[in-house]
């Protein structure tokens, strides 16, 4: 009764081409941006910010960028981690080389690095399709996760082999190594990935977003309306590892603080994103986020929420259970809704729309 | 870019001089020419498998052929890639459907003006002011072209969930959408029924009317070509067995042949 759009006519084309067509949705992301940026920072425990909300918008972004490759241009990426490790050491080595620079513009620029590695790992794209092109992204995954283990100077030589986050501050304040709070990093984290989501918005409701999808639904049409495919799969490379590096930029000096990268992204994450994605919905924004959110929800209810039930569950046995709920999920979803949890979340806009009225 | 000519009407826009396309020992088609003039419809037809749709994909680019030569608007050209044969205004529709099933009919319609926007990747950032100004030019065009259609009430609906006389209408109008100078139909009324063949008739001829587009069409409806089109193309076996109007290709004893078969 309350989500409807009745006696909202568009009187312009570009209010009928708004990403949010229906005041409501405007109102709701509105509460959701304030809630967010306001009420969580505020009311959140230091546990709550940095165990839930940051790993959740640092997956969401990491999951934005690889539906833009997987979802939007229908091409299947194995790499993810790997394009994520670029973005972190690329920016561990600019930030050390150049520390005047505010770290949010390297965490930005790093971006830049990982989107030209994924286009030269892109290159094979215009050949060859589906798994095997799984395959090709494959062994980008396994050749960078080779380099940052084996080329010491990519972690300037240190003994530990591991990425250690200086300080940084923004504006006087702290936002990286051991001094700076969960709440400066959710802040600066949110931050980002509201600007990310926007352009990312911008960029696939536009001409190229168009273009990303016709070359995945029928990449001969789209050649013959005179899209050339080699340059649009190269920029959704590109673009979809720009995310990802700033995704793991994110990661490692904004929720880590430090570590060995090759745990961090190895394969196991970008599978882990991959899920994200194919439970969130293929070729939807909002899809990365509540895959992001569903992912990352379960096993800290699973390993601390249930405990505090009442329900002794140990820390093994915890992750042994998420692994199957998270096998059993996708299974369920590849066959009940292939598109995920937006497109549930559409069908529920819809029924709502008609409510009670479904005819 | 070559340089190409302006054409009048009724001159040749599209010659093909003794065209060969050979798939390893397979013969597609043999020594075939003909011409298109501005501003004609031109029908290509003869029986199942003679080489019908290979000419078209020969013409936009998709095939290679291994003798001959194609001139279009005055430039002979070699090989070339189908999207700089959309460059040059040559669009076409496909025998089976080859939408974009997961878009909306709009985004699908909106992809025919592709070649046409401008706005760079960093206009594009910035959904608002210049990009968006050029994207609601493109709307109205299209919006002009769904009117034209009369698919208005499946504006947002995604193509995939359309019927099968509707989606060739929507590819139609993505066709158009690129405002060709050529345009190829492969069997635009396959599979309809009889009122929604009337129907993409008389917009194949508004098309011609209105845009001044040039057609060349594929199609099995003997009714249908020899209503429609001005000049007649047959072919069988990859071979060219007669040419002309309508009326002269109707009375060609070899045409009879080829589609009654003939006694040995």
């Amino acid at each position: 009764m309350l989500y409807r759009e009745t006696g909202q006519f568009k009187k312009t084309y570009a209010a009928d081409m708004a990403v949010f067509p229906i005041l409501q949705d405007r109102i709701g992301l509105a509460v959701i941006l304030v809630v967010a940026a306001g009420f969580i920072p505020a009311f959140g425990s230091n546990f709550f910010l940095s165990s839930v909300m940051i790993p959740f918008l640092v997956f969401s972004l990491a999951a934005m960028g690889l539906n833009i490759i997987t979802g939007y241009t229908g091409l299947i990426s194995l790499g993810t981690g790997a394009f994520m490790g670029v973005g972190a050491y690329a920016c561990y080595k600019l930030t050390t080389a150049f520390p005047g620079v505010n770290i949010v513009v390297w965490i930005l620029v790093s971006g830049f690095f990982s989107a030209a590695i994924g286009a030269v790992f892109g290159l094979p794209s215009l050949r060859i399709k589906g798994f095997y092109l799984a395959v090709a992204t494959l062994a980008a995954q396994f050749f960078l996760e080779w380099c940052f283990v084996r080329i010491p100077w990519l972690y300037n030589y240190a003994a530990s082999g591991a990425i250690e986050v200086p300080t940084r501050t923004l504006l006087g304040i702290p936002v990286t190594g051991a001094t700076a709070t969960p709440t400066t990093r959710y802040l600066v984290i949110l931050g980002l990935v509201v600007l990310l989501t926007w352009v990312a918005s911008n960029i696939l409701h536009g001409r190229i977003g168009r273009t990303f999808m016709a070359v995945r639904d029928m990449d001969i049409a789209a050649e013959l309306m005179g899209i050339r495919l080699l340059p649009a799969k190269l920029m959704a490379f590109a673009l979809s590892s720009f995310y990802c590096g700033v995704a793991g930029a994110v990661m490692m000096f904004l929720w880590y603080g430090g570590g060995e990268a090759s745990d961090a992204f190895n394969i196991n994450q970008s599978f882990n994103i991959l899920f994200m994605v194919i439970i969130g919905g293929l070729g939807s924004l909002i899809g990365c986020f509540l895959g992001a959110a569903l992912l990352n929800v379960v096993p800290i209810i699973l390993k601390f929420g249930l405990p505090a039930l009442g329900v002794p569950l140990g820390g093994a046995t915890a992750e042994h259970i998420n692994h199957l709920f998270v096998g059993g999920l996708i299974i369920f979803f590849l066959i009940v809704e292939p598109h995920g949890l937006a497109r549930l979340w559409q069908i529920m806009k819809q029924k709502l729309r008609t409510w009670p009225f479904p005819y | 870019m070559r340089q190409i000519q302006t054409i009048e009407p009724g001159a040749t826009l599209l010659a093909v001089e003794n065209v060969s396309l050979r798939f390893g020992g397979v013969k597609a088609i043999t020594d075939v020419s003909f011409d298109i003039r501005k501003g004609e419809v031109r029908a290509i037809i003869g029986p199942n498998g003679a080489g019908k749709t290979s000419m078209l994909n020969v013409i936009n680019g998709f095939y290679h052929p291994q003798d001959g030569r194609i001139t279009y608007r005055g430039a002979t050209r070699t090989k070339m890639r189908p999207h700089v044969a959309a460059s040059q205004g040559i669009a076409r529709t496909f025998q089976n459907v080859a939408l974009f099933k997961g878009m909306t009919t709009l985004d699908n319609i909106m992809i025919g003006r592709t070649l046409k926007m401008r706005r760079s990747f960093f206009w594009q950032l910035w959904r608002h002011g210049p990009a968006m100004a050029e994207e609601i030019e493109h709307r109205k065009f299209v919006e002009e072209i769904i009117d034209f259609l009369e698919i208005e009430h499946i504006r947002k609906v995604p193509v995939g969930k359309l019927p099968y006389g509707l989606q060739k209408r929507v590819e139609l109008g993505r066709a158009l959408a690129m405002e060709p100078e050529l345009l190829l139909l492969d069997e635009p009324m396959a599979g309809m029924n009889l009122e929604e063949k009337e129907d993409m008739c008389r917009f194949i001829l508004d098309v011609k009317e209105q845009y001044g587009t040039t057609i060349a069409l594929i199609e099995h409806d003997m009714g249908v070509v020899m209503d429609l089109s001005d000049r007649v193309v047959v072919l069988e076996y990859g071979r060219k067995i007669a040419d002309g109007t309508p009326d002269e290709v109707k009375a060609d004893q070899k045409v009879i042949d080829a589609y009654l078969g003939v006694a040995h």
